[in-house]
Parts: structure tokens; sequence; C-alpha cells
């Protein structure tokens, strides 16, 4: 069989970038933005699963398999598109719309799984958190929404392709557990799984000519209302800078760094 | 007065201690209840009695198998059931789906990472690596909240829940994905990183030589942490790596042994109660944010200092 293949991608505020709140929401017009570090990951295990998969064992035209990048944002968010079809995902849909702006996870989750409905794909892969909001709940709304098997924090990721099913080793702070569905399924992948690509020159040539599609709230067959700040289910009341902490204290080792070390720990009753 | 339903975590029998940090901030709200998912509820109910408990709902069977999923369902069930203010849950990785999917399911606003709830259900989070407070509230449905372990002290209780048996219903679609096998972490001595009241760290200045790092953290009973550069050197598990794309950690005490603070480090850490570092190079910027800072050799640091803790206890 041919496998669709869908990656959930974002952009972001560079997570180098110093953040600030803005009006309740996080500032991003004034800082770099960049592919969401934790989704190249995705986008690599997409990419292998389809080698894995080839007769040819290489992505693209000849593989009889298909990957597509999925993402909602602004139309800059289009040069985190590129980057990832740089690294050789076939084609991508942004769906952008002035009315998605202050979404929540819960609006964004509605939307991405709306879209992924359309397209009859067997995998979405995603990273496990956006690097700006990090609440990694993301995947686990898509996969309820759609009612798809949830395989997420996945370290290990082996396709059946014979059987339809995908098998995964779950990380997590408990322990690794062994988790299997069947298609379709909704996975995240940890940044442990493997070394994402950079793009080479000839990717980068070729992603110039992929396409972008770009869909509008409507295109999604969704109204207005369900997504957006105004229909987000919870708000940000204000945002304090934390107080700087006071300045500590350094002292430089003369040979006595660990005794004094414990002194402040003893007076602090930590030791 | 107002009932406030939070999840046990329980890990081999045994409850997390977050769970009675879940128990302290519900009891604050109104009254606390317990949920517990479990084959055999009763060894698990036991424990709650430490925490300021004043019911527990027991829901018997392998409802895991399934994962997320399937919890998510089953609480679901009750929270309609039962109507609570707020629904509480750790911050783990499983926490948090379980928590996304809930809030699908119910139809109410979710709140991740939370390190506080006060009486009126506003949150307080720490956001941006910790330079940003937030306060903010669900606006719709029943809050789901997510709280970071050591947000609070837990309160010491002794108390005599009532039980209740709960029978969930569990539908096919969440039932797709199954756990076939699971291998626990194989713990060591030490305390669990997330949990843990001290945290002792060590970077790229260890040279990949963690043992003086390992012997204080043992001599304060402490966890052992890395920054990115030492995990991705393979100079120590990437399970304990923190900082933005590892954990997060609050600890009471946090120990930065050759790390120099990159703002991805400091994101994991920086909201620790007591920072204290060690660095050679004296403009490393985890200096300006330690309480108390050595500029010095770590291998003449760490051991000197273990040596006087190990020396004070006697």
């Amino acid at each position: 069989m041919n496998m669709k293949i869908a990656i959930c991608i974002k952009q972001v505020p560079d997570s180098w970038a110093e953040k600030k709140m803005a009006a309740g929401v996080l500032d991003r017009a004034n800082v770099d933005a960049v592919l969401n570090d934790l989704d190249e990951y995705a986008v690599e295990e997409g990419l292998r699963i389809v080698e894995a998969n080839s007769p040819t064992k290489e992505a693209g035209e000849g593989s009889g398999h298909s990957i597509t990048l999925i993402s909602m944002g602004p139309e800059r968010a289009t040069e985190a598109i590129r980057k990832a079809l740089s690294m050789g995902a076939d084609d991508a849909i942004l769906i952008s719309d002035p009315s998605l702006a202050g979404s929540d996870a819960l609006a964004t989750s509605l939307v991405l799984a709306e879209v992924i409905k359309k397209g009859n794909y067997d995998l979405v892969l995603c990273g496990t958190e956006s690097t700006d909001a990090r609440m990694s709940v993301v995947p686990a709304m898509i996969a309820e929404r759609l009612s798809w098997g949830q395989l997420t924090f996945a370290g290990k990721v082996k396709v059946d392709l014979a059987a339809s099913s995908v098998e995964i080793e779950r990380v997590t702070e408990f322990g690794n557990q062994v988790m299997s569905a069947k298609f379709p399924a909704v996975l995240s992948v940890i940044e442990k799984i493997n070394e994402p690509r950079y793009p080479s020159f000839k990717g980068i040539m070729a992603a110039k000519k992929k396409t972008i599609t770009t869909m509008s709230l409507a295109d999604t067959g969704l109204a207005a209302s369900n997504v957006g700040a105004s229909a987000a289910w919870s708000a940000v009341k204000d945002s304090l800078p934390r107080p700087a902490r006071g300045a500590g204290v350094k002292f430089t080792d003369d040979g006595h760094g660990g005794e004094k070390l414990v002194e402040f720990l003893v007076e602090k009753r930590l030791a | 007065m107002s009932t406030v339903i939070f999840l046990v975590d329980h890990n081999g029998g045994k409850v997390a201690k977050a769970t009675g940090e879940l128990a302290t901030f519900a009891k604050t709200i109104g009254e606390s209840v317990a949920v517990v998912f479990a084959a055999n509820p009763a060894e698990i109910v036991t424990q709650l009695s430490n925490f300021p408990v004043d019911k527990v709902i027991t829901v018997s069977g392998d409802l895991e198998k399934n994962g997320p999923a399937a919890l998510a369902e089953g609480l679901a069930q009750i929270i309609a059931a039962k109507k609570p203010a707020a629904f509480l849950i750790t911050s783990t990785a499983s926490g948090k789906e379980i928590a996304g999917r809930v809030a699908v399911k119910t139809g109410s606003g979710i709140i991740t990472d939370a390190i506080g709830v006060d009486k009126d259900l506003i949150t307080t989070q720490s956001v941006f690596g910790g330079s940003t407070t937030v306060h903010a509230a669900v606006t719709t449905g029943v809050p789901i909240i997510t709280l970071r372990a050591n947000s609070i002290e837990a309160a010491a209780a002794t108390s005599t829940p009532t039980t209740e048996e709960f029978a969930v219903t569990i539908s096919d679609s969440a039932k797709l994905a199954t756990i076939t096998s699971a291998t626990p972490v194989v713990k060591g001595g030490r305390p669990d990183l997330t949990e843990a009241a001290i945290v002792v760290s060590g970077g790229r200045g260890t040279n990949g030589d963690f043992k003086p790092v390992e012997a204080l953290a043992d001599a304060l009973g402490a966890a052992v942490g890395a920054s990115r550069a030492a995990t991705d050197a393979g100079w120590y598990p990437h399970s304990h790596q923190v900082g933005q794309t590892g954990k997060t950690v609050s600890p009471q005490l946090y120990v930065a042994a050759g790390i120099s603070g990159a703002i991805q480090h400091r994101a994991g850490m920086q909201t620790s109660k007591t920072i204290v570092a060690i660095n050679k190079d004296p403009e490393a910027p985890i200096l300006e944010l330690a309480d108390f800072a050595v500029v010095g050799d770590l291998f003449n640091v760490l051991p000197q200092a273990t040596a006087q803790i190990i020396a004070r206890k006697g």
C-alpha cells in the first residue's frame, strides 16, 4: 500500500530569543521566527518511515508514499514550511486566517483535526510540543478529536505496512512502554528518536517548486466562533516579569570554595 | 461546598509524592476527591490517608493498558457525573495528555504547568524560562488544570476518606492503542529528578566525568541532572536532561556544576528556590542567576563540599 503521512509543524519564536507578553499573549511580532525545533524530529521520522518502506529507499517521487506538512499560522509561516519541504516532504497545507490569531490548544487541535480529516492520511506525526507554548497536549487532542489511536512520546517507531499497523516505544518519566495501533494513528516523537538531516542544496532548490496550499478558515468548514482569542476557553488575567533575583554571593575559589558552599547551605538549612 | 477532583498518580503500587500536593491544593478550594484507577485500588487507597483527602472514587480494571485515551474517557464520565468545580492532575507527560483529552471530551478549558491555583481557581504559571509570571483562569466548562510537581509542600494529614466504586464504560475508540509491554525505569538509590527537593546537575565543565556530581548528589540525598551539552555528548542519560527540551525542575535547591547557563538550560531550572553554581568562567551567565556562586574548578569545589557534608553528618 501507499502511505499518506501528514506532519504537523509550527513556526515559533526562536527559542534562543527573549520572549515577552503583549496584551495577554506572547509577542510574536518582534522576535525571529523559526521552524519549531521539536517538529524537525517528526519531519525526519516521517522521511525515515517512507525511506524504510520504499523500493528506491528515497522519499519523494517514486516511493509511492507521500508526506504532507500541515501548519496553522500567519503567512510568514511559509518560511518554516519551506525548511521542512527542503528536508524532503512533498507538499504542504498552511491554514492562515486572521480569525485564528490567539487560538488556544483546543481550537488549534480542532482546526488541525478538521484538515487532517479531509486528507485520508494513514499516519499523523507531530513533535512532542512547541517550544513557545510548551503545553504538549495538541497531539493527544488531535487523536481524541479524530478517534484515532494515540501513540505519543515515541522514542522508536516501527511501521508494518503489510499489517497497516505501527508500533512505538513510548518514553515517559516512569519508564518505557511498547504501544501499538492500526492505521490511522497519531504519533508524537521525542527528540532522542533521530538526528534531523540538514537540507541539501538539491533539497533547498526542489523545495522552491513544491506546492504550499493555503486554506482560509472557511475552507476548513469551521466557523470563526470556534477559533481565535475570543473562543479561547481560558484567559490570562495578568502577566508580570518575574522580579529579578537579588544579587547573590559570588566567591572566587581560594581553596576553600567547597567549604564556603557548605556554610551557605547550612545557613539556608539545605544541608 | 465545591468539590475538586484530582487523579492519583501511582507507579508500581506506590502513590507519587506529587499526588499529596494535588490533594493539598484541592483541599484549599473545597472538598478533596481523589480518583484511583488501578487493578487493585485497595493498596493505593490506604496510602491516601496521609493526605488531605475527603473522598476516594475507585475504578478497578486495567484501563492503563490503552494509554491516555481510556483513562481520559473514564475521567470524563466521572466529571460528568460529579460536576466538580475543577479537575487537577500532575504535569507529567501522560498527565498533560490525559488532561488535554478530558478538556476536549468535557468541553472545558485547560491550563497546563501551573505552579499554583487559589480558591477562586486562578492559576499561577511561570513561563518563558521563569522570566514571566502569568495568572490565568479557565472560562468555559470545568477548569482542567495540570500542576507541576514540587509546586507546594503537601499538607500532612490523617484522613479517613469515604470510598465509592465507580463503573466506567470504555468505548472501542478509546482502545485503539494498546500497551503490549512495559519496562519500568530502573531506579537507582536517587530520588526522581522532577520530584527531588535537591538537584545537582553537571554540564560541559565535567568533561564527561560525573563522579563528583553524583557524589555531592548522594551526600545531599539529591537527584542528578545534566545540561543538554552533557546529554548530547553521551556523558549522561537523556532522561536526566534539565532544560527547555528536557525536564523542568523546581527544587528547593539546584546546584549547577560546570554549566554555563544558556537560556535553554535556565528554562528548565529558573524557578528553583535556591540556586548554587560552580563554574571556572567568571563570565558564565549562570553565576548571575545564582544565590551563591563559586568561581572555581568543580573538580576541587565539589569533592571538598561533599567531604564537608559527610563530615557534618558524622
